[in-house]
């Protein structure tokens, strides 16, 4: 069992919870990880990228090769491109759909969708919606996360536990919401799948 | 056992607090910043059994370290590669001086200068101080190389330098632990003039180095460190070092390759290991994360009879750090990417925050500027470097930590009018302050600005040495106290500003303009820091 996957966003948008969530998963489910993030300048506002390697085995590389991932999941639609090329064929794309636009000359969003969907394995979610919805705006990232569970190959339950270790300090309400974000995010994958 | 999900840098740090250091000293610097960060949060630190606060440079971090150490106790230091040519002087000398207690400094590189300025290889100021260089290649070596850097610094009294990328200092993994040694006891050196480096003690001590050199390599032969793995074909030999075995293997686990190779982590350079493969094999290709520090050897002066590639042949490239597909490339091997990013994305540079002060400062200068023509204004390393992109491009130069003051008073010298030196507080601290005293003694025609937001804020928000005290400093080292002006950058403060701009910029000495606001990153977690605490309530 292997997967690679490529967490892209932008600085401050928080791809390393996510980051964690899928990891501590992992590891409850007793795979190895490897995961590689950005610190330093970019994380003012500018592009960031985290390689979140998952395996039964010794994972040699810190960073994933480029054409070998399993999945991109990006918290805004540009950084889900800006990413494209580690993308193996038949790979996913799972995407907040919400452009994140602190640039000039951001691209038409529009065009950016019709990219994104001419990809037989995308999913573009409102998520930033999704979660305000339940009254979880902060939870954007974890909708995320389920939608990614049906392809993730970790059972739904060492997802739970993730979420559980991450937010588990912040108190039981945090918890309780994010694992409903979690739940969310896989029925709607799951009912586009 | 127990075992830890670790960046390489926390790898680092927990292999010290292991080693049983009883101090660890640096100045933040990415991607070496989370070492003391981690030990800061560690219990030891917390309990005062571990030394763990910034310096206010790597200088004085370096110094600090080789104090404790005289005093017989293990200690850290930590910075990124730029860092060492701050400290160069005292981590050169130290080679000399020897060490007490284990002396360990680590260093972390910036191959493709993601936050940096050049891309230096540390491994060369191990060689030009010659002492043992150690350099994992993932993150429980890291740990475990840690760990073996105090006890190779105890054993021969010498320090030793740990090496690391940026890929492995922000890469997690899991880590295996073992027991935390005891530290040290205060012991002071045997010959009370070991560190009195007079130069009749010096030429003792470098002969005493230079005596070791031998034994350096002689531990690198038989170290755990350095591998040799015999394949079946000998067509090609492959030498890696640090981090570059991973993408070796990251590409041999898919094929069944069957070449030479030998795995460098630990240096002097194992000469006997690097003969062995050179007579095995073939060809030679060299994969190092950093300079050709190995393939210049191999290749020396006078060509050798085999074939050698690498960054200097054009296998790899010559600049830039490695990566998995560099290397399947270097191979030989077909790389297929199926997709390219469409031309219409557009670059996403990072940027000042929104409500940061800087922004004032860089809105209120670019108006007062306007009169004085471009390209005036020196600056420095921040997060006010970004003033040199769009919107403000406000900025000239961002050279070495403290070069605008020294840069804008050198242009002044020439007759540039005026010289503006632009600099934050932090940096003001680590190495502006001998800069402006030049200034000073000369009553160099230049504005100082310091942007003064009590934080070291490009890293993370580290405590910043000089908080609260920057005007005070600027005053005791002779600028005019009514040259000394103190403003509050916000829009609202925006006409003022650019008053005092322009009367401090007329004015023909040196003045310092203090711009003092709080980073926004730190107050907003501060504010967040006081309502989870209820200090404070929230009204909606």
């Amino acid at each position: 069992m292997k997967k690679d996957i490529i967490l892209a966003g932008v600085g401050g948008q928080g791809i390393l919870s996510v980051a964690a969530v899928i990891g501590l998963a992992a590891l409850d489910y007793g795979l190895v990880i490897k995961q590689s993030e950005v610190h330093g300048m970019s994380q003012r506002g500018g592009a960031v990228i985290s390689h979140l390697r998952i395996s039964d085995k010794e994972i040699y590389s810190d960073l994933i090769p480029e054409g070998k991932a399993d999945m991109i999941i990006s918290m805004e639609p540009l950084e889900a491109l800006r990413h494209i090329s580690f993308l193996k064929p038949g790979g996913w794309i799972i995407s907040n759909n919400k452009p994140f636009v602190n640039i000039p000359d951001y691209p038409d969003k529009n065009k950016l969708y019709e990219e994104l969907n001419s990809f037989p394995n995308s999913l573009l979610l409102n998520s930033d919606e999704l979660a305000k919805k339940i009254k979880a705006p902060k939870s954007a990232n974890i909708i995320l996360v389920g939608a990614a569970s049906l392809y993730l190959g970790i059972p739904f339950e060492n997802l739970e536990n993730g979420i559980k270790q991450i937010f588990g300090r912040k108190g039981e309400e945090v918890v309780a919401i994010n694992l409903q974000a979690l739940k969310l995010g896989r029925e709607l994958a799951g009912s586009s799948a | 056992m127990n075992r830890k999900l670790l960046l390489g840098d926390e790898a680092i740090a927990q292999g010290a607090i292991d080693a049983g250091i009883s101090g660890v000293y640096a100045y933040p610097g990415t991607p070496s910043t989370e070492i003391m960060e981690y030990i800061q949060k560690s219990k030891f630190a917390k309990e005062g059994k571990i030394h763990a606060l910034w310096s206010a440079n790597e200088k004085t971090a370096m110094e600090a370290a080789l104090g404790m150490s005289y005093a017989g106790k293990r200690a850290l230091v930590c910075m990124k590669h730029v860092g060492l040519n701050v400290a160069a002087d005292a981590f050169m000398n130290s080679a000399i001086t020897g060490v007490g207690g284990g002396l360990v400094v680590a260093v972390a590189d910036d191959p493709s200068m993601h936050s940096s300025q050049n891309e230096q290889d540390s491994r060369y100021y191990g060689k030009f101080a010659q002492i043992i260089v150690l350099e994992p290649s993932n993150q429980q070596e890291a740990y475990e190389m840690t760990l073996g850097a105090f006890e190779l610094s105890e054993k021969y009294g010498a320090p030793v330098l740990l090496r690391i990328t940026t890929r492995l200092a922000h890469s997690r993994n899991g880590v295996d632990l073992q027991e935390r040694r005891k530290p040290n006891e205060i012991s002071l050196p045997e010959d009370p003039m070991q560190f009195v480096l007079l130069p009749s003690v010096a030429k003792k001590r470098y002969k005493i180095l230079l005596s070791l050199q031998n034994e350096f390599v002689r531990e690198s032969e038989t170290s755990p460190f350095n591998k040799y793995f015999k394949g079946t074909n000998d067509k090609l030999g492959i030498i890696t070092t640090g981090i570059a075995f991973n993408y070796l293997m990251e590409n041999l686990s898919e094929g069944d390759l069957t070449f030479n190779v030998l795995k460098i982590g630990q240096y002097p350079i194992p000469i006997e290991l690097v003969n062995k493969i050179y007579n095995d094999s073939e060809e030679i290709l060299v994969l190092e994360e950093g300079y050709p520090l190995v393939e210049e050897y191999l290749r020396g002066l006078i060509a050798p009879s085999k074939k050698i590639m690498g960054r200097l042949t054009g296998e790899v490239p010559r600049d830039g750090e490695l990566n998995p597909n560099i290397v399947a490339i270097a191979l030989g091997f077909k790389m297929e990417t199926s997709f390219e990013p469409p031309d219409f994305l557009t670059n996403r540079p990072p940027a000042l925050c929104p409500g940061c002060g800087h922004r004032d400062v860089y809105k209120a200068l670019n108006e007062v500027m306007e009169n004085y023509g471009k390209q005036k204004v020196f600056s420095d390393i921040g997060c006010y470097t970004l003033g040199a992109l769009p919107p403000f491009n406000s900025i000239n130069s961002c050279v070495d930590m403290g070069a605008s003051i020294t840069m804008a008073k050198g242009a002044a010298d020439a007759g540039l009018s005026p010289a503006i030196a632009v600099i934050g507080d932090s940096t003001f601290t680590h190495s502006g302050i001998t800069g402006l005293l030049d200034a000073v003694n000369e009553n160099s025609p230049i504005t100082v600005i310091i942007l003064d937001n009590s934080t070291v804020a490009m890293t993370g928000g580290q405590k910043a040495s000089g908080e609260g005290k920057i005007p005070q400093i600027c005053k005791g080292l002779g600028v005019e106290p009514e040259h000394v002006r103190v403003v509050e950058p916000l829009p609202k403060n925006h006409k003022l500003m650019v008053e005092i701009f322009k009367e401090e910029i007329e004015y023909k000495g040196v003045s310092v303009i203090v711009a003092q606001r709080e980073c926004i990153q730190t107050l907003t977690r501060r504010k967040k820091a006081l309502i989870k605490s209820k200090k404070i309530t929230v009204t909606k």
